[in-house]
């Protein structure tokens, strides 16, 4: 085990795949010679080479576009999106090109690749920098998502990622790149895809989170215990495959389920989660599924922005409303 | 009183790019004949072959629009009037090594490369097995996003190129299409990373109903690639031999790592956009009337006529030849098995999550596996 923050733990584990496996090539605005604005991909083009590592024009459609036919000739891209909110940029590319050209061929072009995309608010970036789109993806049948939410998940989603015979869009939270640190397994590590993780035990509230929400979901499990409720958190990690096993469980186990996400409240992806717990464990609910959210406005800039974002009091307050129902 | 602005001064030529003009490189004239010195890089055996291919698309062409009208087929796009900018790029390439990367009106390149026509058929009955490619014909399955096709092509030949290969890449795209952002970015691109690819704009001058003239204020697509940092050619897209001639200027420059080329051959779309379009809504009769005395088939016809390579006789053998093969391929396609519910499931995932795997057992139970 080996103590690191998550944007050490990514870039090892890029290094160690790059090593591992020579068709695993990066490419991103930045990422090269400068290693990424967020060091993410520091010190990899020295050590493999500006054709490993390449720094691409600034244009997030051919970004992902390329990487389609570089996937197609045999390689396994790894492109980067500067943001997730620039994704925007590559959507057709994402969810028409790179989500169905397996489907579309017929299994003749599979698409090996991980878009990897920094997201996530409270770190007062500029406009568009920090919103959390995971569910427009989530919509886009083809791809899988994975949302780590600690050091050592970055490392055992991401070396899945890699070497999963389909595309994965990595989110990455702005947030924990620096903030969350923890043992991080060495050698050989992986987390298989659709397998929930239980952050924390609890009998009288499931809180679920994903990615840096589930940092909030923990917070307010330990005030809420302060009060004598016993909360749940549970990680996602990847939302595509959603572990539904692990939500029924979850919700059976407690009787009650609070969502927690940066992304706007309707049709976020904590849409999907009530529906499913609705639907896999109704008869086990003693309160109203609730959600707690980003509002549905556009993310402010970062004078507010943590007055936007859901944070361990909301969190809480829901979590009491729930054990009132 | 205010006092006027002195005039700015212009800008000194060194520094002004201005507007440029472009006339199409043509070899061979509409009555057949070739420019003064010119010898055909193209053999008499592929000249032939490459007729051959231009009658069989015309041919295909003929029997599909009949039997979409018959309902045995869905809406598809004819290459009508285009065969010499198919055909004559398409032939500058080795099927062996290089790569088609197609809209979809480029039927003949698929061909060429080894697409069989049977799957044609099944695609545009809506059978997804006909967007696939089989192992070994270097081809991406048909685009329908118009322009999202030409970054995947800039990332197979920069791909192909890393891991040592020699192959080129040519992609096809209407004009229509070169308005999309996908477009410019992967031209710049490419030109950045001297990506071994060949674009091959078809300027046919319709976008579905909307004129050339409202996609650029540019005279020629060709004008564009100086931008990008590498060359463009104009060529007379009815002109088999100037569209081959430049298909493989480019080919050669893709080869010897000297990047990308792009090429506008300017030709006319004969027929409606696709079969559910009425071009008598837009486009004037006469024009049509004088695009058609420049049908690219005619063209190459009284060449290989004055060269006696192929007589009228022999050309009515070819062409029942080509029906025969048509035909022979719409029955393959029409008695292939329907696809199914199972086909909605398949290859959306190499491993699908268990969500799909549900929702595909729902939906086929009690079927059996074909
Ligand atoms: C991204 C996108 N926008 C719109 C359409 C609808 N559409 C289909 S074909 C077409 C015109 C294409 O013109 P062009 O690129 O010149 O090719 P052509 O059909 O003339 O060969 C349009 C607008 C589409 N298929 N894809």
């Amino acid at each position: 085990m080996a103590v690191m923050n998550m944007v050490e733990a990514i870039r090892s584990t890029l290094d160690a795949e790059m090593a591992r496996d020579e068709r695993v090539i990066l490419l991103g605005q930045d990422i090269g010679h400068n290693g990424g604005v967020f060091r993410a991909t520091d010190g990899l083009q020295e050590r493999y080479g500006e054709d490993r590592v390449v720094d691409m024009p600034l244009a997030e459609g051919v970004i992902i576009g390329a990487a389609v036919g570089l996937a197609a000739s045999g390689l396994i891209p790894v492109p980067e999106l500067q943001f997730l909110g620039f994704g925007s940029q590559a959507f057709h590319q994402l969810e028409g090109q790179v989500a169905r050209m397996r489907f579309r061929s017929q299994g003749r072009f599979g698409m090996p690749m991980v878009i990897r995309a920094p997201f996530g608010g409270n770190v007062r970036t500029p406009e568009l920098h920090s919103d959390a789109h995971e569910a427009k993806y989530a919509n886009s049948p083809g791809l899988k998502i994975a949302m780590p939410a600690t050091a050592a998940d970055a490392k055992g989603l991401l070396t899945q990622a890699l070497r999963d015979p389909d595309p994965v869009l990595f989110c990455e939270p702005l947030r924990g790149y620096r903030l969350i640190r923890d043992d991080v397994p060495e050698g050989e590590h992986t987390v298989p895809f659709g397998r929930a993780r239980g952050a924390r035990e609890g009998s009288d509230v499931a809180i679920v989170a994903w990615s840096a929400a589930v940092v909030v979901a923990e917070q307010a499990a330990e005030l809420a215990a302060r009060e004598g409720i016993s909360c749940g958190v549970l990680d996602l990690r990847t939302l595509v495959p959603l572990d539904v096993d692990a939500l029924r469980e979850a919700a059976a186990a407690c009787g009650r389920v609070v969502v927690v996400h940066e992304a706007p409240y309707t049709s976020g992806f904590g849409a999907e989660v009530v529906a499913t717990v609705q639907q896999e464990a109704f008869w086990s609910l003693e309160a109203p599924l609730a959600r707690v959210t980003a509002y549905d406005t556009p993310y402010p800039i970062a004078a507010v922005e943590h007055q936007y974002l859901p944070d361990a009091e909301r969190v809480l307050a829901a979590v009491r409303t729930a054990m009132e129902a | 009183m205010s006092r006027r602005a002195p005039a700015p001064p212009a800008p000194p030529a060194q520094a002004l790019a201005e507007p440029a003009s472009l006339e199409p490189w043509t070899l061979l004239a509409p009555d057949g004949t070739l420019a003064e010195g010119y010898r055909p890089s193209l053999s008499d055996e592929e000249l032939l072959a490459a007729f051959r291919l231009m009658l069989l698309s015309r041919t295909v062409d003929q029997r599909a629009f009949s039997l979409q009208r018959q309902g045995r087929l869905g809406t598809f796009s004819t290459v009508e009037g285009q065969e010499a900018s198919v055909v004559g790029s398409a032939f500058a390439l080795d099927p062996a090594r290089d790569w088609v990367v197609p809209q979809y009106r480029e039927l003949p390149a698929m061909l060429r490369q080894g697409y069989p026509l049977t799957r044609f058929f099944l695609y545009f009955r809506g059978h997804p097995i006909g967007n696939q490619m089989p192992e070994g014909v270097r081809v991406l399955p048909f685009q329908i996003s118009l322009a999202a096709q030409i970054p995947h092509a800039v990332g197979l030949a920069w791909g192909l190129r890393q891991q040592g290969s020699d192959a080129a890449v040519m992609t096809y795209f209407g004009d229509g299409a070169s308005s999309e952002g996908d477009a410019h970015e992967a031209m710049n691109l490419a030109g950045v990373r001297r990506a071994p690819v060949v674009f091959l704009l078809q300027n046919n001058g319709w976008a579905i109903s909307t004129p050339v003239a409202k996609q650029t204020a540019a005279q020629s697509f060709a004008l564009r690639a100086p931008g990008y940092g590498f060359p463009g050619v104009l060529v007379d897209g009815n002109d088999l031999f100037a569209v081959h001639e430049a298909a493989r200027w480019a080919v050669e420059r893709a080869r010897a790592g000297e990047g990308p080329t792009l090429i506008e051959a300017r030709t006319y779309r004969l027929g409606p956009h696709n079969t559910a379009d009425d071009p008598t809504r837009y486009v004037d009769p006469d024009e049509l009337r004088a695009r058609r005395e420049l049908d690219p088939i005619v063209r190459v016809r009284a060449y290989l006529r004055a060269r006696r390579l192929l007589s009228e006789a022999e050309e009515e053998q070819l062409r029942s030849q080509l029906m025969d093969e048509v035909n022979a391929a719409v029955a393959e396609a029409e008695a292939h098995p329907a696809a199914d519910r199972r086909h909605i499931f398949e290859h959306v995932y190499a491993d699908p999550p268990p969500r799909v795997r549900a929702q595909r057992e729902r939906a086929t139970a009690g079927e059996e596996v074909r």
